[in-house]
This record gives structure tokens, sequence and C-alpha cells, in this order.
């Protein structure tokens, strides 16, 4: 980690200095990460695409402004969600997204979906597409608040210290928000992943009850 | 302390990201040992985020890098210019 953000602030250094072609590989672990981030806000995948691009340009014609003080993901990230939520302004799709906050945060508990016979789904069978879908629409589908959290937690792995400072939120905050993201998705998913999951497990364990 | 199920459930995400003390680990342990239904929920729970972090989940559009490289090549030769 310490060594990654000393080669990248050689690298931002020496692209400063002239050598452009190297912004090329300083972004490339981070393709996936903006990408999503965008994604996460604007939910279709060619505007996701012209976002990050314009995420990417923006970040380079003012990387002589990144500070080292900060971490460039970080910088990088937020110059992704600025770029998206400009884009949801423009639009004006802002006003239902943010209806969201009405059923917030501290309330209640939460009921999971419950059940015993929970058999887990092995990585293997992402290669089926109906369950890679299955999982992106659930994904998709969080409010707002959540999928923020969510994207930036459990799909970029972002600490809970970067995603406040990104989201402009507490730690705390980010702790409840993701634990009821986690379990929005755990309620809505399980029951459908149960359908998709392998019969002969099923049958047999119906067999004997 | 002896755990509800609706308390083990209030920490689960906690539980899963290892950020409980330890005490209340052992706590919620000894309450999934006789539980099935919250054992089920964990399990369920982590291999949901398992799965939907899975690269195969999301995955960039098929030559996005390219696209994205090419249209960097573009910005360099408008900054000589």
């Amino acid at each position: 980690m310490r060594n990654d953000a000393v080669n990248e602030a050689e690298i931002i250094a020496r692209i400063c200095a002239g050598e452009r072609e190297l912004f090329h590989t300083l972004i490339l672990p981070y393709e996936r990460t903006v990408y999503l981030t965008v994604l996460s806000l604007l939910k279709s995948e060619a505007e996701a695409e012209d976002a990050a691009q314009d995420a990417f340009v923006k970040a380079y014609r003012h990387l002589k402004t990144f500070r080292a003080d900060s971490r460039f993901s970080t910088w990088l990230i937020s110059i992704a969600l600025n770029e998206a939520r400009s884009r949801l302004r423009k639009s004006n799709r802002v006003p239902i997204e943010s209806l969201e906050g009405f059923q917030e945060e501290h309330e209640g508990d939460f009921t999971p979906a419950l059940l015993t016979d929970w058999r887990e789904i092995p990585s293997e069978a992402l290669e089926r597409r109906e369950l890679q879908a299955t999982l992106r629409t659930a994904v998709e589908e969080l409010p707002l608040i959540y999928r923020q959290v969510f994207v930036l937690r459990d799909l970029e792995e972002r600490d809970a210290n970067e995603t406040a400072d990104l989201l402009g939120i507490s730690c705390n905050l980010v702790k409840v928000r993701l634990h009821r993201a986690r379990m929005m998705l755990q309620k809505r998913l399980v029951p459908a992943l149960r359908s998709l999951a392998p019969r002969r497990g099923l049958l047999g364990r119906k067999s004997w009850s | 302390m002896e755990l509800n199920c609706k308390h083990v459930w209030r920490y689960i995400s906690d539980y899963l990201d290892d950020s409980v003390d330890p005490e209340l680990r052992a706590d919620i342990e000894r309450h999934l040992e006789h539980c099935e239904l919250c054992s089920a929920v964990l399990d369920s729970t982590r291999n949901i985020l398992v799965l939907t972090a899975d690269d195969r989940t999301f995955v960039l559009p098929v030559g996005f890098s390219e696209r994205l490289h090419a249209r960097l090549n573009q910005e360099f030769m408008l900054q000589e210019e």
C-alpha cells in the first residue's frame, strides 16, 4: 500500500514533467473502480463509459493540482463522482433519488430472509448470465444512499475512512448504510438465488423431510 | 451475554468485516453454534457478497480500455498543439 503510494507519486511527477504516456500506467488499476463509481449513479452502461472517459480526461488535465497528502484513488474517484453527479443534475434525475433519503437509517431492526436450507452458490455458477444479471439488478435497485456505500466498500474495496471522505459522511454512517445495503441484498437475493440453485440438493432434502 | 437472533442480525455486517470486539464475537459465535437460522443468514450474506464482488458480475464493457486509451491519446495530442 505504502509502496504503491510512493510509486504513484513518482509516476505523477514524471507525467507532470512531460512523460504523458505514463498516465496510461497510472490509471490502469483504477479503470474498473472509476467505471463502477459512475455506473452506480448513472446505471446506463453507455453513459457510464462516457462519464468514466470524461473523468479520466479531467484527472489528466488537472493532475498538476493533485496533492500527495491525499490518496490518488480518493482524488480520482471524487472526480468520477462529480462527473456522474453533474450529469444527473443536467438531466434532472437528482430529485427522485434524493427522496430515498426519507427512509433513512437508524430506526428499527431489519429482518433478513430467513431459511435454514441455504446452500452456497459456488463462484463457478457465475458463468451463467442469468445469475450475473440477477445480482446486478439487485445492486442497481438498492436506494442510492445504500448503493453508493455498497459499491465503494464491497465492489471497489475502498476502506470505511476513504468511503466516508468520498461521500462526505461519517465513518459510522458508512457502517450503518453498508449493513443496511448488505441486508437488503440478502433479503432480496436469497429467495431469487434459491430458485437458481442446482436442483439436486433441494430435492434430496425434500425427500427425507 | 446471551444474544437473541435480532441482536445477531444487527452485527452481521461488522462480524463479516471482523470489526466486532472479541467479547461480542465470542457471544455471536456461541449463538451461531446452536442457531441454524442465524447461521444460514450469515452464510447467505457472505455468499452474496462474494458473488456480487466477483469480477464476472460487473464487467467492463468490451473494448472499454482500448477506447479509453485512444481517447487519452487524442487528449495528449491536443495538448501538444
